[in-house]
């Protein structure tokens, strides 16, 4: 027990260099008459080996879970994606990259592709400013800020199936929503919220923002109690007014957190599924199909399981590499280093 | 739109579920098989009777099949339909240790299921219950030989408000295109909304164009297209004419794309059993259905009547056939005998006569048909049994790879975005991907 507690303070200290004093004291039996130099060596060979074996032993069981349940289904689904599959039988139908190019030449999926880049795009522009505002307004001393953060705060702790269901059923034609809008006076923006094919998508992103907003502006605030006081009384001392302020001082301190937030959205959108799935399930004709559900309607519901996984390798592929040119390129300065060198 | 899980990641831990089970657990046994001795068996038993009085049905078959069998014990599980279909079983089949007997919904499925080895052939054991069960059996034969057996066989018809037929003048239930056209008019000038369709679920659209066919087509291009795929016959183009044509009237309720089925009073069977539409098409389910979404808990009740699809003028299919679908059960490949005694023992005349009693289905055994008492029922029981013949729902019949591509494809046409030549190019397509 003594030893695991001092190695994990020492790991957590100084990245792994073991200073040889307190070995000596904890294992006294163990040292050798002889050269000083030679006995430390022999404590510190003796102590890295004990650190590795306390590494692997910590890490063991996430290592396990994470290759079994995402290393191991994905490189299946990479390897299912080369057959021809009704998940029945055996493998016996190798079609190479047919799937890969059946998906890349089917219209619905290019369509689907446009809707993820649509969420993207719409996401950022749309859901960003808003947040920062509602944050930077939330920050200020303001007479029951705290239940405007629980209020803002509750869509996302919504289950995602919970706010579907209730949405599909507010926004069907007459609805519950219709009735509300005629009630304030604006029936005549009444529409056919998911039925009009050309409206659905903007319908589906208004609800993803009301769910997802929530988290965005929680993220934000944690952000800003980051940003120190002093400087905004400097500038505010120096004459600059509160829109000053947070242009020029808050916001760009925010910048970590906006990056994070960009990453977080930019791969939801691409990987939007469920809100999708049950609101429309992807319709009507496609029109809010997304990737995700793509592959659950095409793959998993018509039983081609091989053409299935190919989509899932493609979805897979288009968010690891998004993932990896963001890391490497607006990540970098935040997160200095996990990604592309070893920690020194 | 953050934070979430990769639903790649979960659609492959479930590819990755399938592989261990096929990988890992080679030899695990499915459940018992005493053997013909009479030793001890044990027989699991899925079914999708989650429902009070189905499941307090069944149990009671299952011990009453315990009584009459000392040594043999009957394991039920119950699991919700679409999560059995879909899930349960694929799974369960594709692993080592399926359960003994399981829900079948026959076609393309069970064909499916038959060309993986995974379903046990009772041909030669059911012959008499063949004989008692008729023509109805066939969606539960593949290739000449019999997988699995029905125990309820319903069919498919316009559900109507009496009353609301009556405000609008319409005296006699329509028998031909003509004939609905003209109760669509008389239900608009009355300002009703004449039928309501969950588009949404695309499968109660696709009801509409599956009934087309069925008009328009002869049974032996239904038989051969099921069996060949080949959808060639200018027919199966006709009913996407008819249907265009159908749809052009507008016989709809206002943003049907958006509407589901059977989910909540706006659902297309809550609008029927509320006055807010006049008609439905929709299987032999719907009283049930539209039941639950009623404050009363009854429907339209009295008010409630049914006819079949009118027949459509020129087309080879006989207009009093009739498009439906039935439960039933299979064997799975490693299942002891007493699984076959089990399935028969469910389809004799005796259980059917008291299923029939449950009001959740319409049996199919010879002798059983009087013990339907609802009047609505019996109606559907008439239609069923004087058709010349019942086609299976055509999804079930192609299975889900051809079967899915027809409905989206006839979904689409619903949304204005599919001509009748795209609905049948879209089966042809997805048939070359099998």
């Amino acid at each position: 027990m003594s030893i695991s507690d001092r190695s994990t303070t020492e790991v957590g200290r100084d990245r792994g260099s073991i200073p040889a004093g307190r070995a000596d004291s904890a294992r006294p039996a163990a040292s050798q008459p002889g050269p000083m130099n030679e006995t430390r060596r022999a404590h510190q060979r003796r102590n890295a080996r004990r650190l590795n074996l306390f590494i692997a032993l910590f890490a063991a069981p996430a290592l396990i879970v994470y290759l079994t349940f995402v290393l191991l289904p994905v490189l299946l689904a990479a390897f299912y994606s080369f057959w021809k599959w009704n998940g029945l039988g055996p493998l016996t139908e190798f079609v190479g990259i047919e799937n890969y190019a059946r998906a890349l030449s089917d219209p619905v999926f290019l369509g689907a592709v446009g809707h993820n880049l649509f969420f993207v795009i719409a996401s950022l522009l749309v859901q960003g400013p808003i947040a920062i505002g509602a944050a930077l307004l939330l920050n200020r001393p303001l007479r029951g800020r705290t239940v405007l953060r629980v209020a803002i705060f509750i869509p996302y702790v919504l289950s995602e199936v919970i706010a579907g269901v209730a949405w599909r059923l507010l926004l069907q034609p007459n609805g519950p929503f219709d009735s509300f809008l005629a009630a304030v006076g604006l029936g005549g923006l009444k529409q056919l919220w998911l039925a009009d094919t050309n409206l659905v998508l903007w319908t589906v992103f208004a609800v993803v923002s009301w769910k997802y907003l929530g988290f965005a502006i929680i993220l934000f605030l944690a952000g800003l109690q980051g940003v120190p006081e002093e400087l905004s009384e400097a500038a505010q001392i120096d004459g600059a007014s509160w829109w000053q302020t947070q242009r020029h001082i808050t916001i760009p301190l925010l910048g970590p957190t906006i990056r994070i937030w960009a990453f977080l959205s930019i791969i939801g959108s691409l990987q939007l599924f469920d809100m999708v799935w049950i609101m429309t399930g992807g319709g009507p004709a496609n029109a809010t199909s997304t990737m995700a559900t793509y592959m659950i309607q095409f793959g998993f519901q018509r039983s081609q399981f091989g053409f299935g996984s190919a989509v899932a390798v493609i979805l897979f592929v288009v968010s690891f590499i998004f993932a990896l040119i963001y890391q490497r390129f607006v990540l970098s300065r935040d997160i200095g280093g996990t990604m592309s060198r070893r920690v020194g | 739109m953050k934070n979430r899980r990769s639903i790649m990641r979960t659609a492959a831990v479930t590819l990755a579920a399938g592989t261990l089970a096929l990988t890992g657990c080679a030899g695990g046994g499915g459940g018992g098989g005493g053997g013909e001795g009479g030793g001890d068996v044990t027989l699991t038993w899925w079914h999708n009777g989650t429902q009070g009085v189905l499941k307090e049905y069944w149990q009671s078959v299952a011990d009453a099949f315990e009584e009459e069998n000392p040594g043999v014990k009957v394991e039920i599980q119950v699991t919700q339909n679409e999560e059995l279909q879909r899930t349960k079983i694929p799974n369960a089949l594709r692993s080592n240790n399926p359960p003994d007997l399981f829900q079948q919904w026959g076609g393309g499925e069970m064909a499916a299921q038959v060309e993986a080895g995974r379903l046990l052939d009772i041909s030669d054991d059911v012959e008499e219950e063949l004989d008692s069960i008729g023509g109805k059996a066939a969606g539960w034969q593949f290739e000449g030989q019999t997988y699995g057996l029905p125990y309820s066989m319903g069919i498919e018809g316009f559900w109507y408000n009496k009353a609301m037929f009556e405000q609008a003048g319409i005296t006699t239930p329509p028998a031909t295109m003509d004939e609905l056209n003209d109760a669509v008019s008389k239900l608009k000038a009355a300002g009703i909304t004449p039928i309501a369709v969950g588009a949404a679920d695309k499968w109660p659209a696709a009801h509409y164009w599956y009934n087309f066919a069925l008009r328009s087509c002869s049974q032996e291009t239904l038989e051969q297209a099921s069996a060949e795929f080949d959808f060639s016959d200018p027919c199966f183009e006709e009913a996407g004419e008819h249907l265009q044509s159908f749809i052009e009237t507008e016989p709809f309720q206002e943003g049907f794309l958006a509407t589901s089925a059977q989910q909540g009073a706006g659902s297309s069977a809550g609008m029927l059993a509320n006055g807010q539409a006049a008609m439905e098409l929709m299987g032999h389910w719907n009283p049930g259905v539209m039941a639950g979404l009623t404050e009363s808990g009854e429907g339209l009740g009295e008010n409630l009547g049914w006819f079949n699809f009118p027949g459509v003028e020129g087309g080879e299919g006989d207009p009093k056939a009739a498009l439906g679908g039935g439960d039933g059960f299979s064997c799975s490949w490693q299942a002891p005998p007493e699984c076959v005694d089990l399935l028969k023992f469910v389809v004799n005349v005796e259980n059917q006569r008291a299923f029939a009693e449950t009001q959740t289905g319409l049996p199919v055994a010879e002798g059983s048909e009087d013990a339907v008492t609802d009047p609505t029922m019996q109606t559907l029981l008439e239609g069923r049994d004087s058709a010349p013949y019942v086609q299976l729902w055509l999804d079930t019949t192609f299975g889900p790879t051809v079967g899915g591509a027809m409905n989206d494809a006839i979904a689409n046409m619903f949304a204005g975005q599919a001509q009748p030549g795209d609905i049948v190019k879209a089966m042809t397509d997805a048939a070359a991907t099998l």
